[in-house]
């Protein structure tokens, strides 16, 4: 098997009493999407911060292609390819769309310490952030201000953003929260076709969603690993039905 | 972006125009005036890239005016009165100033960073009150304006305003590429959503503290032109009052918008000009329009004029 895109061992998370994370190991291999599922408070959020870098371990580390990333501040790892987003939207409001997803673009252009040329004349930047956009369906409010933008829209920008910064390994908080069932398909469409260029870290309530896109599922509960394995294996495992699944999605349809 | 040229873009172009004019009228008050509008706008245009760009509230940046003032002051008491040497190390003690603060004070945020920025400007204020050398809390004279190696005459009203005017133009058309380069784009998406910003790959850190150093070097060189315009530099240029008016001139003008410090600060020279020819506590009338500003208008003058929100100039 090919070296694995990210792994974690024993990862912990402490805020005084509350272990948020208990001794977390789980890996994402190349061109595999790994769903995490756990009910509220499972500490799914805590462990996709963790990996971004936001918030710093109490014990264990990360790896990420191989490279010890556990000390790295959230914008170091980015630079190496690690793209999230974020559950509760987090865009830049007062840019359009087509600006939030090339300030995205720019991270991966070289420094931003050009003080003289607009940026918005920068046209492999601009290029890049077009077909972002285009990918998940906001080419054409491209000229939209975010703050202006529905909440289906937040979150395909979100994942624009994060694609144009050519990730390796995509984390997604929740990318359907909110979403009516026809927008869920559409980025069901869209992780399906993302699939064979990189690997997704996924955190997903809507099991319609986790089914049908992931590889591998790792399920939480109380800030532990309750099972990891093969969408198949989760559905039948009777701890994972009682803590979490319920009998809804145990039996094959 | 750029945006149509509006009646008002003319408005503010006649004025320019205007302004460019006053030395023509011969009178040496009336040009001193216009002078000190525009070295006190070049300043509180270096400001709004810190509030209205970067989303950083600071509220000691006198400090940086009075290291600009002091060094120019120093250097002509000892002698060395060529502009050539002066300006540039006038800038320079600035810029290495606002390294040394901003790499402290950049490590906080919100209103601690409000807090140490005016810690570190007292700090300044009262060492230079203790220069004694310097002319302590009178502080220091300077006999004559600096010198461009005899081809520009400084000591002539109208050709320091002119070469006042010059640089201001300058430092206004930088500063409008400045605000849209990349540079720009990375410092606006730091005020809206630093988090993000980090996520996205940039150590907003860094970028902060360039736009700290570059607004603390202008000042400098706002504070070099002070100098030279007042001929006398004191520890009240650095005290926390100049940094709070710098900030009023700011906010009443139009936070993050190219013009609107300029306008703010010129509305906060005149008004003072005409109230203080009533009585000294022409504060009394700022204050209450201050309020009417935070409150009713939040893009200050600027966006009265403009007749938009504080989003670009």
């Amino acid at each position: 098997m090919a070296e694995a895109i990210l792994e974690i061992r024993e990862l912990s998370k402490s805020y005084g009493a509350l272990r948020a994370n208990d001794s977390i190991s789980l890996s994402v291999q190349p061109r595999e999407t790994h769903a995490i599922i756990g009910p509220n408070g499972a500490g799914k959020t805590t462990l996709i911060s963790q990996i971004a870098g936001e918030v710093s371990p109490s014990a264990g580390s990360i790896l990420f292609r191989g490279r010890d990333v556990t000390a790295l501040p959230a914008h170091r790892r980015s630079a190496l390819g690690l793209a999230r987003t974020f559950q509760i939207t987090s865009v830049i409001k007062s840019f359009t769309a087509q600006e939030n997803v090339a300030t995205a673009a720019q991270a991966r252009a070289g420094h931003s310490f050009r003080f003289w040329r607009p940026a918005d004349r920068a046209d492999d930047i601009n290029g890049r952030a077009k077909s972002a956009l285009d990918r998940v369906g906001l080419a054409a409010r491209a000229d939209v201000p975010a703050v202006s933008l529905a909440h289906g829209e937040h979150r395909q920008l979100e994942i624009a953003m994060a694609l144009a910064s050519s990730p390796s390994l995509l984390l997604l908080d929740e990318p359907t929260a909110g979403m009516g069932p026809e927008e869920s398909q559409q980025i069901v469409r869209l992780l399906r076709e993302l699939k064979p260029e990189l690997a997704i870290l996924l955190i997903e309530h809507d099991m319609d969603v986790v089914f049908s896109v992931a590889d591998r599922l790792t399920v939480l509960v109380n800030g532990r690993v309750l099972a990891s394995g093969a969408p198949e294996a989760i559905r039948r495992d009777p701890r994972v039905r009682e803590a979490y699944l319920g009998e809804e999605f145990a039996a094959p349809p | 972006m750029a945006g149509h040229l509006r009646p008002a873009h003319w408005l503010l172009a006649a004025v320019l125009l205007a302004v460019l004019c006053v030395p023509l009228l011969g009178d040496v008050f009336y040009t001193r005036l216009a002078t000190r509008i525009l070295i006190l706008g070049l300043i509180a245009v270096s400001l709004n890239l810190l509030v209205g760009y970067g989303g950083m509230i600071s509220f000691g940046h006198a400090a940086f005016v009075g290291l600009g003032a002091y060094t120019t002051a120093i250097l002509a008491f000892h002698g060395v009165a060529s502009g050539f040497l002066v300006w540039p190390a006038a800038i320079a003690v600035s810029a290495l100033g606002a390294l040394v603060i901003g790499a402290i004070a950049l490590r906080t945020g919100g209103v601690y960073f409000i807090m140490i920025t005016l810690a570190f400007a007292q700090m300044l204020y009262y060492t230079s009150v203790g220069l004694e050398r310097y002319g302590g809390d009178d502080g220091v004279r300077m006999a004559a304006r600096n010198t461009f190696a005899g081809v520009l005459e400084l000591g002539r009203p109208s050709v320091f305003f002119y070469v006042v005017a010059a640089i201001f133009m300058a430092v206004v058309f930088a500063f409008s590429r400045l605000v849209r380069s990349r540079f720009g784009r990375v410092l606006r998406g730091i005020k809206d959503n630093e988090r993000r910003m980090q996520s996205l790959g940039y150590d907003t850190y860094r970028y902060k503290l360039a736009a700290f150093v570059i607004a603390g070097a202008l000042a400098g060189l706002g504070g070099a032109l002070n100098a030279n315009l007042v001929q006398l530099v004191s520890p009240s240029m650095i005290h926390w009052i100049m940094s709070g008016d710098l900030l009023i001139m700011v906010i009443l003008g139009g936070v993050g918008t190219l013009f609107g410090p300029v306008i703010g600060a010129a509305a906060f020279i005149l008004l003072e000009e005409v109230l203080a020819g009533y009585t000294k506590h022409w504060m009394i009338v700022l204050g209450p329009l201050m309020l009417l500003v935070v409150l009713f208008q939040k893009g200050g003058i600027h966006a009265l004029l403009f007749r938009r929100g504080a989003a670009h100039g």
